[in-house]
């Protein structure tokens, strides 16, 4: 966004500031990012999420930082640390709760964010690059959360390591290799979680925040979409803003302050009344210390990866190699990211769009719920074979898109954006 | 669009909440409350004579037990402290080193047991032993088949006798299933009291696997007060500086 002139002259007044802003572009910084950043005024529900994932990000850094300060990350201590802190550091339960909490809220605050792109076509061309950080940082996010959930070292944080580290080995010719590398020893141990450790207070963190950066960047680089999927830049005032955009400042951050009210509620509910959430977000067997030599009755992974996990259990192994559950797996998330020239329609959002799109969108909700409760139950019953269709279904609603979302019909696009929440 | 998908939401936990109850022999209601103090030194007291001999709670420490369960140290060291002078030690069991002989396995440190387990189970498994004289230990437990674990508290319960059904299996050929307990011989209590000693000890265990409970759902009463009122002045907030937004 470009500021006035003569804001930019007065930016560079006296004072403090002043000084300031002669060696480091703050007043500037913060007109075009937050003061002077137009965003569409037709916000809705949906647009809260964004905003909510940097406020987890924020809380996932300062606990996490706390809990590193009391976490022993070896096998012999990992347990035990974690009892200390629940116990013994003062405060340290809450603090706990609020890292684990904040893991699964983060998922389900990045699906619904991922989901209003879905709805109202946020990913389409000029927002491409928009899309695919995101992408990326929801990779990040799923090998970020893989790996502090195996830091508390119970039983099913060994044994869910165990799975998913030995994917790797279905690599035709150096898997097994691979996951000797990866583990650092020949069984899941104190090597592993050693690196692991590395890994989730370090180097993944700083990606993330990287990424997140970069997202933030293109975001105010291409400018806000909104419910009506049209660009707001087409119609300005005498002073060069869109006249369908607010400043985000105040605007849209008292807005987000009253979702993050909303959000706090509900969170802070989980956190001092459910903070294991009926077994979902803290999982009962994870009370026991890990143990190499008794597999849990029912190994599944944390609710955020179990339609994946469903999928992977779907595909039947093949020329006597697993490879190819593996492959489906990784390809529901790869398809993610050719989101943006995968949709032909003419119009971006959902409420111009036809039948056909609100069809394959619903299909694919349910679907992806469905595959999200095969994953969490032992395969038998009519589960298997529900995993199988949602799988089918789940990748039809992507690889199809060329086509239904090109034949199908469209309503007429509005000039200007339509009311406003 | 946003109703169905709370609805969607619903559907998949209440999925997942309903999955920790499937397999097996229902278990038993236990009825505890982390917030009944009373309930709760009873189940220190009993934890401490029949259990602590063989389980540890090597997470618990005994002062805090004792500030948190409001037991004078007096008290405390007098009747509860068998393993240990030191009121700040963990509460260690009475077993020696080489003891995992005994009972053919270890008992099991029992901090967590109602994180890892429930309060249900426990309160079950306490109910759940009858005679079986195929077993070194004489009885057997209707919710943890084949354990280890002899039946310490016969004296109090008495003895029960197994509750067998005649169920055919898939091929019609008769078979005996296993589908509950009945009261063989009476013991020191009445059969309410023996539900109340356990239930004091699940209710124990339970604060045990996470001292705080209480206090964190007391917490999260004001919490809840507190955010409600920063919701209404955020709602207001909002609303005063989006009036000139048209």
């Amino acid at each position: 966004m470009a500021a006035a002139p003569e804001s930019a002259e007065s930016s560079k007044g006296g004072g403090f500031i002043g000084w300031i802003d002669q060696r480091f572009p703050l007043t500037k910084l913060w007109k075009e990012q937050v003061a002077e950043y137009y965003a569409p005024k037709n916000f809705n529900f949906w647009y809260y999420f964004g905003s909510l994932a940097m406020l987890i990000l924020v809380n996932q850094l300062v606990t996490g930082i706390f809990l590193t300060m009391h976490y022993k990350p070896s096998s012999a201590e990992a347990f035990s640390s974690v009892e200390y802190i629940m116990r013994d550091v003062d405060w340290g339960w809450l603090i706990r709760y609020l890292h684990s909490t904040g893991a699964s809220a983060f998922f389900i605050v990045v699906y619904l964010h991922m989901f209003r792109s879905l709805l109202y076509g946020s990913h389409r061309k000029p927002r491409e690059l928009l899309w695919i950080f995101g992408c990326l940082i929801f990779v990040l996010l799923m090998a970020e959360a893989f790996m502090g959930y195996v830091l508390p070292w119970g039983n099913m944080s060994y044994w869910g390591a165990q799975v998913i580290v030995s994917l790797f080995g279905s690599v035709p010719y150096i898997g097994g290799a691979l996951v000797d590398w990866i583990r650092g020893d020949y069984y899941i141990a104190d090597a592993t979680l050693n690196r692991f450790f590395a890994l989730h207070v370090a180097a993944l963190p700083l990606a993330l925040i990287f990424l997140v950066i970069a997202h933030l960047m293109a975001l105010h680089e291409v400018g806000s979409n909104n419910p009506d999927g049209i660009e707001i830049k087409k119609y300005k005032d005498a002073q060069g803003h869109p006249l369908d955009g607010i400043p985000f400042h105040p605007y849209y951050t008292v807005k987000d302050l009253f979702g993050v009210a909303g959000f706090l509620l509900l969170f802070c509910g989980v956190v001092f009344f459910a903070p294991t959430f009926g077994g979902l977000f803290l999982e009962a067997p994870n009370f026991e210390p890990a143990n190499p030599l008794q597999t849990p009755p029912h190994i599944a992974p944390v609710w955020y990866f179990t339609p994946y996990y469903a999928m992977l259990r779907a595909v039947p192994s093949f020329a006597g190699t697993q490879v190819w559950g593996v492959m489906v797996m990784g390809a529901a998330i790869v398809v993610l990211f050719f989101m943006p020239w995968l949709d032909r329609s003419p119009v971006r959002s959902i409420r111009y769009r036809g039948p056909l799109y609100k069809i394959m969108l619903a299909i694919f909700v349910l679907s992806f719920i469905s595959l999200g409760i095969c994953g969490l139950k032992p395969p038998a019953g009519i589960y298997p074979t529900l995993a199988k269709v949602c799988t089918i279904l789940y990748f039809a609603f992507f690889l199809l898109m060329p086509w239904y979302t090109k034949f199908d019909s469209v309503k007429p696009v509005p000039e200007r954006v339509t009311g406003h929440a | 669009m946003l109703k169905s998908c709370v609805l969607l939401g619903f559907a998949l936990f209440s999925a997942g909440t309903a999955l920790a109850e499937e397999g097996g022999i229902a278990l038993l209601q236990s009825g505890t409350d982390i917030k009944n103090t009373g309930s709760l030194q009873r189940g220190a007291r009993n934890f401490m004579n029949y259990c602590s001999g063989c389980h540890s709670l090597k997470y618990l420490r005994y002062n805090r037990m004792a500030a948190d369960l409001k037991i004078p140290e007096t008290e405390l060291s007098a009747n509860l402290m068998f393993t240990s002078d030191k009121p700040f030690d963990t509460i260690n069991s009475a077993m020696p080193k080489d003891s995992e002989t005994w009972f053919g396995k270890e008992p099991p440190d029992l901090s967590l047991m109602a994180r890892e387990r429930g309060v249900d189970y426990i309160y079950s498994f306490l109910k759940g032993f009858y005679v079986d004289k195929t077993h070194p230990s004489g009885v057997n437990n209707l919710y943890l088949p084949g354990a280890a674990m002899p039946h310490v508290l016969a004296e109090r319960q008495g003895l029960q006798k197994p509750v067998f059904k005649n169920e055919p299996d898939d091929r019609g050929s008769a078979r005996m299933v296993l589908v509950g307990v009945e009261s063989m011989t009476p013991g020191a209590l009445k059969p309410e009291e023996y539900d109340q000693f356990v239930r004091d000890i699940a209710n124990f265990l339970d604060y045990a696997g996470e001292p705080v409970k209480g206090k964190r759902q007391s917490m999260g009463v004001f919490v809840t007060l507190f955010l409600l009122v920063f919701f209404v002045f955020a709602y207001l907030l909002k609303k005063e500086y989006w009036k000139d937004v048209h």
